[in-house]
This record gives structure tokens, sequence and C-alpha cells, in this order.
């Protein structure tokens, strides 16, 4: 691994947000929309649920994490097609960089993009609905790296499509999430889910991540491994989705489509 | 860098790109890789540039096999520019020729972008963003971006493909003057038949995929019994089935 590699191609990102104010106006944008819309929903539910009465913001909670994951998978998409929108994409696979410097680059830049969407949202979650994900502490941290890990996961995956399929995938890009909210439990207890789907539920990260929120905002209990269960289900996910994207990638070389990918 | 070509062969599905071809660019000689739109050479060009798999056949560029073990290496000794692949158009020129510094592993990142900005006359623009750029202004920046490196082997496809002829002039004076002063080898794929002349010690004609003639200009000229290039390349280019 590279550094200075892996820094050049961040830096390319980070000089494409730095030199647009409205492209940071709209990573920051969608969350705090989200937040508010999920903050009123919540404030209902805390307001005529039984289950939810004596736990504030919950569903919100849920939503600040749940858009988390969905940030940093938008982010890892966005960056990859920015490439292909630019029509840098021939320049980037000619410069003597590794695949997987690529990945590590577009990963540790998807946090970035991620948090200055993210944070400004959570924190404005505080003042107008009393609501403060950080109240789950320590294991918030664990839960996010989850999250993480399993957003870029997809982000990688699409990536591997649009390698795979050109610029004409994109709007799976979009519509990836979306496909896994209703199984990830992400609002709901699993219980929910018919049995059967319960089983396939268990093998996604995000329904052990959500139950584990759930747990610490409900009932004040903290299980660790649960919470290492989710990294590593994510984790496994990860590897998968590297193993894609170099496969993509070598489909790519043979199809000739990395030299002429454009919008 | 002595770039040597053995039997490439590159089918996409049922398409033929590039068939059975061998060639041989020594050190420092610039080659002219000319044919028909569809003939293969920016599959020849991509497959050299490690961005396309051949099917079969292999490519050594200094005695080293292009293969994934040796990409990196590879490439940092290479660059290319086309006026078909953009630099990020958000980024200012200074920031591009930044990051593509830094990508290719140059030392004393503010001093090459510098000469660069000096030698191809970029001063005047540096801080624009590069979509905001004219045709003249972006082929420039995108030779700077190809010489970032200071590459010893250089892909260049149509380099003043859509320029005026006075900045098309000197883009070709820069490069012969480049290349007079610095140890490169050119493949050079171009339409335009007096930029060849000008620039390329051998030429190699290309169609359907398959090298039909090779030589110095005036050797084809002559061969071919043509007052120029152009001419040839048209007696070429229209000739049916005629293979060197």
């Amino acid at each position: 691994m590279n550094w200075n590699k892996i820094f050049a191609l961040s830096l390319r990102h980070l000089y494409l947000i730095k030199g647009s104010f409205p492209r940071i106006l709209d990573l920051i944008y969608w969350p705090t929309i989200q937040i508010f819309l999920w903050g009123f929903i919540s404030k209902f539910f805390t307001l005529n649920s039984s289950f939810y009465e004596n736990t504030v913001g919950i569903i919100l909670s849920a939503a600040i994490l749940y858009d988390f994951l969905f940030r940093s998978s938008i982010s890892y998409n966005m960056m990859f097609l920015e490439e292909i929108w630019s029509r840098n994409f021939t320049n980037l696979f000619i410069a003597p960089i590794r695949i997987s410097e690529i990945i590590t680059a577009l990963t540790f830049t998807a946090i970035l993009r991620t948090l200055i969407g993210l944070v400004p949202a959570a924190l404005l979650a505080i003042p107008f609905f009393g609501v403060s994900i950080f109240k789950i502490g320590t294991p918030l941290i664990f839960l996010l790296v989850a999250l993480y890990i399993f957003g870029v996961t997809l982000g990688l995956l699409v990536t591997a499509g649009l390698l795979r399929f050109g610029p004409s995938f994109e709007n799976i890009a979009w519509a990836s999430l979306f496909f896994l909210a209703p199984l990830g439990c992400i609002y709901y207890p699993i219980e929910i889910l018919p049995s059967w789907l319960q089983s396939v539920a268990k093998f996604l990260p995000l329904v052990h991540i959500f139950e584990e929120m759930r747990n610490i905002l409900i009932y004040d209990m903290i299980n660790y491994f649960q919470i290492l269960k989710a990294i590593f289900i994510s984790f496994l996910y990860f590897i998968l989705g590297v193993a894609v994207f170099y496969l993509s990638y070598s489909g790519a070389k043979n199809r000739g489509t990395l030299i002429n990918m454009g919008e | 860098m002595r770039v040597e070509v053995k039997n490439i062969y590159k089918k996409f599905n049922t398409l033929v790109a590039v068939n059975n071809i061998s060639f041989i660019i020594e050190k420092n000689k610039t080659m002219g890789l000319l044919g028909p739109n569809g003939c293969g050479k920016t599959t020849s060009i991509g497959m050299l540039l490690g961005l396309i798999t051949p099917t079969s056949g292999q490519i050594f560029i200094d005695g080293i096999k292009l293969e994934p073990k040796n990409r990196i290496r590879l490439l940092s000794l290479m660059n290319f520019a086309s006026p078909y692949i953009e630099l990020p158009k958000k980024l200012t020129v200074k920031q591009n020729l930044e990051v593509y510094a830094r990508l290719y592993g140059v030392r004393k990142i503010q001093s090459r972008t510098c000469e660069m900005i000096e030698d191809l006359n970029l001063q005047s623009f540096i801080n624009k963003k590069t979509g905001e750029l004219s045709s003249g202004q972006k082929n420039r920046v995108a030779l700077a971006k190809s010489l970032i490196n200071k590459p010893k082997l250089l892909f260049l496809d149509e380099p003043t493909a859509s320029l005026d002829p006075d900045i098309g002039d000197f883009v070709r004076k820069y490069i012969e003057n480049y290349k007079k002063n610095n140890e490169l080898t050119i493949l050079l794929a171009s339409h335009n038949m007096k930029e060849v002349e000008r620039l390329c010690d051998e030429i190699i004609m290309m169609k359907r995929g398959e090298i039909v003639d090779r030589g110095t200009c005036n050797d084809l000229i002559k061969k071919h019994g043509r007052e120029n290039l152009e001419d040839t390349f048209l007696k070429i280019a229209r000739s049916s089935n005629e293979l060197e």
C-alpha cells in the first residue's frame, strides 16, 4: 500500500467537496430532512405507542444510524460515479495505483463525506427533538463501525456493477439500499418478519445492529457479542465485496470497458 | 523504453478487434499507428496501457512482460494523453496536476508542476476549473498531465484533434522539443498525416485489426507510388484486402 497515492486519490475528492458549496449543502441537506421527518414521526410514536412510551427517540436513533449506512454507501458510489461522469476513468486506471489503493482511498474518503452530512443532522436532533444518538455511549462506535463496513461493502458491490455493466448500472446504486431496508429491521423488531424471512434477515448485519441499538435504548443492556457478530458479518460481506470488485475489474479489462467508460 | 508486441490478438465476443499483430518500437523512437476508424488502434493502445487484457499474445516493455505483477512498475514509467478522456472537470488545473503528480509518485511535486505550467503556457488559467477551459487549453493540460511523471513511454491518441492550426503547431513543436531533450519513446495514433510525417520515425498501418503495412513515411509513400502520406493512407484504407 502506498499511502501517498491513497492520499492523492482522496485529495481529488476533497478538492471536489471544498470547491463547491452546493455540494457541501447537498451532503448536509438530505440527512437533515431525514432527521426532521423521522423526528416528528418518532415524537408521534413516543406519545402514542406503549412500546416506545418510555424510550424517546428510538425511531429517530434508528433513522440516524440508517442514514449513516445510506450515506456511507452512497458516498462510496458517488466518488466512483464522479470518475465516470468526468470521463476520468481511463486516467485513473492507467495511473500506477493498485486496485487495493483505490478501494482504500474511496473507503477513507467516504467516511468524511458521510460525516459532513450526518454530524450536523445528528447534532440538530438534540435541541429539536431531545434525542442524542450519543446516548448509546461507547457501543455506538462499534455499531457505526459495523454499519460503515457494510455501507462500504454495498458501495463496493455497486461500483463492481458499474465496472461490469457501465454507467447504466447507476440506478441500481440508488436503489440498492432500499432493497435491503425491509430485511434490515431498522424500525421494527425482527419478530415482525415472517419466520422464514427472519432466518434470511439474520444473515444481514443490519438486523443485529438495530436489534442491539433497541436493546441498549429500551432495556439499557449491552450485548457486545451481538455487536461483534454484526462487525464480523459486515466484514465477511466486505471481503466478498472486494472479491466481486476484483472480478469485475478483471472482466472490464477483458471487455475493454475501462478505456471508454464515460457519461 | 523499447516496446515489443508479440502476436497480440483480441476478440470481443465474436468481433476480432486486433488480429495477431507484432511490432517493435525501438527506444526513443516515435511510432505512428495509423488506420481507419475501428481498425483496432485504440484497442491496441488499451492493451499496451494494461487497460485491456489481450486474448492471446505478449507485450514486453524494456524486456519486462506487461502483466498484473509488473503493472505498477511499468505504469509509473508510462503515460497517455487523448482528447477523448478528460481530467476531473470540477478541479482546477493546478489541483489536477498536483493530484496526478502524487498518483505518479513525483518527488518534487511543486517544482515539476511549475515546470509543466511554464513549459506549456498554462499560467493564465492555472486556477480555472478544468471543465471551463477551451479545447486548446484542455489539450495542453492533458499533455502536461501526461508528462508530469517524465514518462519514458508516452501514448498519444490524436493529440491535436479539434485544435486550431496555431495550437496544433504549438503542441507538435512542444512534443518535438521535449523528445529532443528527454528519453522518450512515443506511440502516436493520429489521423493527421502531416503530424505523423513530422513526428514519426516509423509507421504501422492497421486495417480490420491487422497490420497491413509498415515502414518509414518515405518508404511507404515510395512503395505505394504516392505523393504524400495522406494519399498513401487513402490507398491502403480503400484497398480491399492488402496485407503486408
